[in-house]
């Protein structure tokens, strides 16, 4: 068994090495740097308590790009997986030219993120956009959706979401496929309708995927933010400001790092809460009675 | 009576699939509109519009895409092998092997499911001034060279091989590194495609950590090519920056195309645990 466990340190350390040296040892340095200053020039970084946090509490830009990941998440997230499903219904039906459509519907999912915002950006501009033609057809007015306070969100969240929905629609064909023949049939001579047979049979049993799908979208809507560097780099006034992109922000353009490293532990927290949550969830088996 | 609801129902279905369907590729079809015809008919929809290709020569010229197409390449090889290299050692450990703290040490593997070092910025260029590798390609790939999804993966479909043709193997006198190679590879090839495609296609379109740690043309990746040449709004059309969009995505999404089945279905294996 001794040497067992040389050969498994051999086996392992490379990949450990690496996994530890850049998320582990990071985490845990995000952590500690998050209790000091920011060291400049001369000056080192010195211990100041919560200070950081205070200034965390207290610094409206913080509390804007909470509040915006929080509509961001809260839309994008029950959007993409409503679509993501009937997406993935579609596609399992027999219907006629079904590998097209699944084409359709995946197909953004291979695309780069930020070429993916290029693209929807001319959607967006206003008056020539295609959103704007077609408001014309009807008489109304130009807008110029990306630069309005009111309405920038929302275009992220629509890209996100045209994004993401075909690749959440994957795990749902997946889950569907695993479904029994037989009880459709024995539902079909009950006289079930297609509506009840999936909301009391499919829903109910496709329920881990939407666990599994669930968790991922809630770490994308934390970790995806390309698109906001293309259309908005966080404006107009913060309006489109998330909070991954503030910490790019904080670090990389006003090299504050200790209060970049603060900002980066409010999505750690974020991300060990869903882990916790995923947990208890997972152990309790979300699945039918 | 109930079979003709049945056809209404479908007929329904047909529509609503078929309408969305559209609606989800509009964007492309509109990107490549204006990628093929001359500036004038960005907003015309004109179908005896004149096609051209100059949109993509003039954005080939305005940018060194070739070089990025050059650094991508190089940093998705990279990456790949490397995961695969060291994620197929650790997976024969985790799934073969019993050792002490073996638990404690799985369970690490997969907090990077979670965390991900694209959240730790700060830290990871730090430890690239550090290590003196700003600003190259080895670089952008070093953090993600070990995936703890790929570990998880392969540990799973190693699991599934009978222990039998290890027990063989190894009484026949095949080392470990041997087994490795003979037995558990070849017959893990679905995973190793799977995998595959999902990394290279991630790291592809991976844009934010490449963005922070790259700083010249020699380094830098297409995505974030791309970003710096559709933002410098000096009057740069549109149809000349949707040409660029397609270039960077262009390989890609011909792959896609190509391989539709299997891509589909390795996204749907690595997302089955």
């Amino acid at each position: 068994m001794r040497r067992d466990w040389i050969y498994a340190c051999l086996l392992l350390s490379p990949a450990m090495v690496i996994l530890v040296g850049f998320t582990h040892i990071p985490a845990i340095e995000t952590i500690i740097n998050s209790f000091f200053s920011t060291g400049r020039g001369r000056r080192v970084p010195e211990f100041i308590g919560t200070d950081n946090y205070a200034t965390l509490l207290a610094d409206p830009v913080f509390i804007k790009a909470l509040k915006n990941n929080l509509i961001y998440a809260a839309v994008t997230i029950p959007a993409s997986i409503i679509l993501a499903l009937m997406m993935a219904v579609f596609v399992n039906e027999k219907l006629r030219g079904r590998a097209l459509l699944r084409m359709a519907f995946f197909t953004p999912t291979v695309l780069p993120l930020i070429a993916v915002a290029n693209i929807w950006m001319f959607f967006y501009t206003p008056g020539f956009g295609l959103i704007d033609q077609i408001r014309g057809l009807f008489d109304l007015p130009a807008q110029n959706w990306v630069g309005q306070t009111d309405t920038v969100l929302y275009t992220m969240i629509a890209v996100a979401t045209w994004k993401e929905a075909g690749f959440f629609m994957i795990f749902y064909l997946a889950a569907l496929q695993t479904i029994p023949m037989p009880l459709r049939e024995a539902a079909a001579l009950e006289g079930a309708s297609r509506w009840y047979f999936f909301r009391r049979v499919t829903l109910p049993l496709i329920m881990p995927t939407t666990l599994f799908v669930s968790v991922n979208a809630v770490i994308n809507s934390v970790r995806l933010i390309d698109h906001i560097f293309v259309m908005t780099e966080g404006g107009p006034n913060n309006a489109s400001k998330l909070l991954l992109f503030y910490v790019y922000e904080v670090a990389f353009q006003y090299w504050d790092t200790a209060y970049a490293a603060t900002l980066t532990v409010v999505i750690l927290g974020i991300l060990c809460a869903l882990a916790i949550a995923q947990f208890f969830f997972l152990d309790r088996r979300v699945h039918y009675k | 009576m109930n079979k003709m609801s049945f056809s209404w129902d479908r007929a329904l279905i047909t529509c609503a699939a078929w309408a969305l369907a559209l609606l989800w590729v509009l964007p492309l079809i509109y990107a490549t509109w204006t990628a093929f015809h001359p500036a004038e008919f960005e907003t015309r929809f004109d179908l005896t519009a004149p096609l051209t290709l100059t949109n993509f020569s003039d954005a080939w010229v305005q940018a060194p895409f070739a070089r990025y197409f050059l650094n991508t390449t190089i940093l998705v090889t990279m990456i790949l092998i490397a995961q695969i290299a060291l994620g197929t050692l650790a997976a024969y450990a985790f799934a073969r092997m019993d050792f002490r703290g073996k638990g404690i040490l799985f369970s690490l593997v997969l907090v990077q499911l979670m965390i991900m070092p694209d959240i730790l910025l700060v830290e990871n260029y730090k430890t690239m001034r550090d290590l003196g590798l700003v600003d190259t390609i080895l670089a952008i790939g070093l953090p993600y060279m070990a995936s703890g999804f790929g570990i998880f993966l392969l540990r799973q479909t190693f699991m599934t091989i009978p222990q039998e043709l290890d027990d063989a193997a190894r009484i026949e006198g095949t080392s470990i590194m041997g087994r490795i190679w003979r037995v558990y590879m070849p017959l893990a090839k679905p995973t190793y495609l799977a995998f595959g495609l999902v990394s290279v296609s991630a790291h592809w379109n991976n844009f934010l950590w490449p963005l922070i740690i790259t700083n010249s043309v020699e380094t830098r990746p297409l995505t974030v090519g791309l970003s710096i040449f559709a933002a410098t709004d000096s009057g740069i059309q549109w149809s000349v920056i949707n040409a660029a969009t397609l270039i960077t995505s262009g390989p890609l999404l011909l792959a896609f195309l190509l391989f539709q089945r299997q891509f589909v279905q390795s996204f749907m294996r690595a997302g089955i645990k």
